[in-house]
């Protein structure tokens, strides 16, 4: 096996044994994305220097036998997430050449000074999108079939461990950022539960919405980041201090007597035939492995999206505000302040971003913000309040996370609407908060489908009991012809 | 036309708190610009802010201390609008659901109790500063004050005169001291003040209750007398504009204090949508009836009642007291001065009656409210900046009350203490000024004035009422340092009066 297809466990067993250094591993996977990104271009920036010095002390630290789990483990990271010292984009003009101050704190969980990031990866501009065409700086390609799109906003993050250009990467997910281009390019895609991990150094955009996750190549791997990042952070409020389960525990657990639910909506209309047809298969290895599965019904599961496109724009018209040519990024010159932040802004921001803002401004002026952001609000409280039901009958939901398979570059792009129903089966989890997983259930036509489970708030070890035996039964192992 | 004022002041109060209200960054005074600033407090990306308990608890203390509603539930909302010493775009304040809900504040007017109502006193952060370089074509900005606690007590429309302002302010200031929330200190901008000032006809019978349908917004007021003037100046100016039969604009002015006069700055037409809505990176605030309990418990003692304890325990007048409770600093020293002079009665056994103690303090009080506070506002000095330990000042109090130097010797023995920090004993030798109460001495005086002085001594007898002549001529042969009160009484004896 070569070094690039190494899962984390295994590379951190082989790291351990001492039988590969992390220089090796780090120079694999530079190596790895040298030779593949002018196809792919999933990183803004690629880190070579940074994790070349990042190897060689996490090889000291193994040396000195204080290492843990991740440590020399390669992995990159979303350019949406402040790592001291990198410029952070956010793929956007507005922040080209901002570098971040200071380090945000999942980073810092994942290692401090033993931790080896690779690179920062492309993404929608703001995370605004599926597919990471909107990024300011070109998109990234299907590692599956170039001429599609890897779906977004994580686009660079999920082609980059799909490819073997990192052992994983992490993300953020406001309406289905990780799960979807998890669903795409054939990789895991977890989103934890909002508040179980912190959003402190996260470009945001959906404050009540945004959450870190991971990508990775195996259920049991995202855990094992999840693990390290996830817990109360002194500096977010937002991020609750529930206890963390030891996950490891749970691997193995199976899913004799679970009751999973098939929500019929989202099987229903829309849906692509072979897309459904893996899901259910995927459904039908679960049964054979003991769990109850039963259809049942989510009656709201028309309203998350609407929700989300008045919740999120609101939240980004003023999250994006910061933004105005004053102390750092993009500012051009102008006669006087409004021409500043106008002429700063207009060239700054792309179109989806702009979008966006002027949708959330609208929605939150006074005269129009009862009916349409506290609106919102009420029928968020519903979605929620369905969901906690769900879940007193139900451990797990399991649906499609995608209605189709990855689709061409261009062509949802001049449709912003089309590009908005990408993301119909993963916006409920934000919306409501509950932690959700997208793992690869097959190909169709050669192309990754996933299928999602969805656990109830802070249950994440249900997602990783039933995910792993969910790719166990399933028993294969997808690998991009590149 | 006879106007009635109708004036409505908002108060800014930076709160005094380690850190600011929603990062680590000191809440302290600077030497440059930039030097307590982090990157929550500038507005960098994927910053989130945590809120400062302490400065929700000053809050708090401060609602209380208001007589205001104190929310079960509150909430940060964001202020959105785009100013370059705003660094993230919005501000975060509170929209409908404030810390502080209806209260009031007692204030005394020419003998009249009023009370000014409270609309809410909210917490919110403080903007950076903007600084303008002379002839230059840029601006600078410094966020030293960016997210500091910032109090804003809204008050109802219940001032009736640019004094009752003043008062009004000034008893807001002392309140906060009191409370130890805040310096409050109009001159470093811990306190600021936005007046909202409109006018209606005084005519009997008038419903007194209805508001005039216009307002006039001032703003830029940086000392109590600015808010005076600049009152004054407005009640003037609209004055006219009605007696002319026109209703004044409805906009924002700013005082220029060196031209006294008020300018328009921006008219209410073009006010601003701010689109508050609630804050989703902060959590909702729950205050339990047990917390705001506790923290009611912890207040201090508040202007009011010290005052009454000040008039029970020290005999002060009620004047007298109120001025010194209005002070809170004049009336710490006080009380200092006072139990250093309790310490010396008890370490030489004296035991006062009450009468006797309260004569004292009584005394006390009239030199901390005369000379002494005089000296210290000729200075501009605080009580505990001043050379005269409260130890000397009790001594003083001591000397004066043994008869060992008159009030008037004792006026020149305190200007020395108080340029010199010298003690007044010691002071009183040097410069000779130890009053004379030895009987016999006296006596040898009093009979030989009488004998000098047949004139005198008969204008006495016609007229008991000119016995001052006398008593100069004594205290003439006595360089001055004659008891008074012993030579009016050996006068008395020795003409039979």
């Amino acid at each position: 096996m070569e070094l690039h297809e190494l899962t984390i466990k295994q590379a951190s067993e082989k790291l351990a044994r001492k039988e590969i250094s992390s220089v090796e591993l780090t120079q694999a996977h530079l190596s790895r994305i040298k030779q593949l990104e002018p196809k792919l271009h999933a990183f803004l920036y690629v880190a070579e220097r940074e994790a070349l010095d990042g190897a060689k002390r996490a090889d000291q630290l193994i040396a000195e036998d204080e290492n843990f789990l991740l440590t020399g483990i390669p992995y990159a990271v979303k350019d949406n997430i402040l790592v001291s010292g990198m410029k952070t984009t956010a793929a956007s003009k507005i922040l080209e050449n901002f570098v971040a101050p200071y380090e945000a704190t999942v980073i810092k969980r994942l290692g401090g000074i033993g931790s080896v990031v690779l690179g920062k990866t492309n993404l929608d501009e703001f995370a605004l999108g599926s597919s990471t065409e909107n990024s300011a700086f070109g998109p990234t390609f299907n590692p599956y079939d170039t001429t599609k799109v890897p779906g977004g906003s994580s686009g660079g993050s999920a082609a980059a461990v799909a490819s073997g250009e990192a052992i994983f990467a992490l993300g953020t997910d406001t309406g289905g950022s990780i799960r979807q281009p998890a669903s795409f390019c054939g990789v895991v895609g977890l989103k934890p539960t909002f508040g179980r991990v912190s959003r402190y150094g996260l470009v945001g955009i959906g404050s009540s919405l945004d959450q870190a996750g991971v990508l990775g190549k195996t259920v049991e791997d995202a855990f094992l980041v999840l693990q390290q990042m996830a817990g109360k952070d002194e500096s977010d409020s937002t991020c609750l201090p529930k206890e963390l389960p030891d996950y490891s525990k749970f691997l193995d657990r199976g899913v004799k007597g679970l009751k999973v639910g098939l929500p019929k909506e989202y099987f229903a209309e829309g849906i692509e035939p072979e897309v459904k047809k893996l899901v259910e298969a995927a459904a039908k290895k679960l049964q054979e492995q003991g769990a109850e599965i039963s259809e049942m019904s989510m009656s709201n599961a028309s309203l998350p999206l609407a929700t989300y496109h008045l919740i999120l724009p609101v939240e980004i018209s003023s999250n994006l505000s910061r933004y105005d040519g004053i102390r750092y990024g993009l500012s051009a010159a102008g006669e006087n302040l409004s021409e500043v932040y106008y002429k700063s802004r207009s060239s700054g921001f792309g179109s989806e971003s702009k979008r966006r803002i002027m949708i959330g401004t609208y929605a939150s002026s006074a005269g129009y913000f009862d009916a349409y952001y506290k609106k919102a609000k009420q029928v968020q409280t519903l979605i929620k309040q369905e969901f906690i039901d769900a879940f007193t009958k139900y451990d797990l939901l399991l649906t499609p996370t995608t209605p189709t398979t990855a689709f061409s570059i261009g062509e949802k792009a001049a449709d912003p609407l089309a590009m908005y129903l990408a993301d119909i089966l993963t916006v409920a989890a934000n919306i409501s908060g509950v932690p959700a997983i997208s793992i690869p259930a097959g190909l169709s036509q050669g192309l990754p489908v996933g299928v999602q489970l969805i656990a109830a708030h802070f249950r994440e070890e249900i997602l990783l009991q039933a995910g792993h035996a969910l790719e166990k039964a399933l028993n294969f192992k997808l690998e991009p012809n590149l | 036309m006879e106007y009635e004022p109708v004036i409505g002041l908002e108060v800014h109060v930076q709160l005094k708190t380690e850190s600011k209200m929603f990062c680590r960054s000191k809440n302290a005074e600077a030497d440059g610009p930039n030097e307590h600033i982090c990157e929550v407090c500038t507005g960098q990306p994927g910053v989130l802010p945590v809120i400062n308990r302490e400065a929700i608890k000053k809050t708090i203390m401060a609602g209380l201390a208001l007589n205001c509603e104190i929310a079960e539930y509150s909430k940060f909302d964001r202020k959105n609008y785009f100013y370059p010493d705003l660094p993230k775009g919005y501000q975060i304040s509170q929209f409908d659901q404030p810390i502080n809900g209806k209260g009031y504040m007692e204030i005394t007017i020419n003998g009249e109790v009023r009370r000014i109502g409270v609309t809410r006193a909210h917490l919110e952060e403080d903007a950076g500063k903007l600084v303008h370089p002379p002839g230059q074509n840029y601006s600078l900005v410094d966020f030293n004050r960016s997210g500091v606690p910032l109090l804003e007590i809204v008050g109802e429309p219940d001032i009736r005169s640019p004094e009752e302002a003043r008062i009004y302010l000034q008893e807001l200031q002392n309140l906060m001291r009191y409370l130890g929330v805040s310096d409050a200190d109009m001159e470093k901008g811990h306190l600021r003040c936005d007046a909202n000032i409109s006018l209606r006809k005084s005519e009997v019978g008038s419903r007194k209750s209805e508001l005039p349908d216009y307002k006039v917004e001032v703003k830029n007021m940086n000392s109590f007398k600015a808010v005076a003037d600049a009152l004054s100046y407005e009640i003037k100016r609209q004055g006219k504009i009605l007696d002319e039969g026109e209703v004044p604009e409805m906009e924002t002015r700013g005082w220029v204090e060196d031209k006294g006069i008020t300018v328009s700055q921006r008219s209410k037409e073009e006010s601003q949508d701010y689109r508050y809505f609630p804050d989703p990176d902060l959590p909702v605030m729950h205050f339990t009836k047990e917390w705001i309990e506790e923290i009611r418990r912890l207040l201090p003692e508040l202007p009011q009642a010290r005052k009454l304890r000040f008039i029970a325990e020290f005999a002060l007048s009620e004047t007298d007291a109120k001025t010194l409770v209005s002070y809170k600093e004049l009336a710490d020293y006080f009380e200092e001065v006072v139990s250093e002079f309790d310490e010396w009665l008890a370490a030489e056994h004296i035991k006062f009656d009450k009468a006797d103690h309260g004569a004292h303090t009584r005394l006390a009080a009239n030199w901390l409210l005369g000379q002494f506070l005089a000296l210290l506002n000729q200075r501009k000095l605080l009580p505990k900046e001043s050379k005269v330990t409260q130890e000397n000042f009790a001594e003083l109090i001591k000397l004066i009350g043994e008869g060992k130097v008159s009030q008037l010797a004792a006026k020149d023995v305190f200007a020395k203490m108080f340029a010199t920090g010298e003690d007044p004993s010691n002071l009183l030798e040097s410069m000779g000024l130890a009053q004379v109460s030895d009987e016999e001495t006296l006596e040898k005086a009093v009979k030989k004035v009488i004998s000098e002085n047949p004139k005198g001594v008969a204008d006495v007898k016609a007229n008991p009422k000119a016995v001052g002549f006398l008593i100069g001529q004594i205290m003439k042969e006595l360089g001055g340092r004659g008891n008074p009160q012993i030579i009016n009484e050996l006068l008395k004896k020795e003409l039979d009066l």
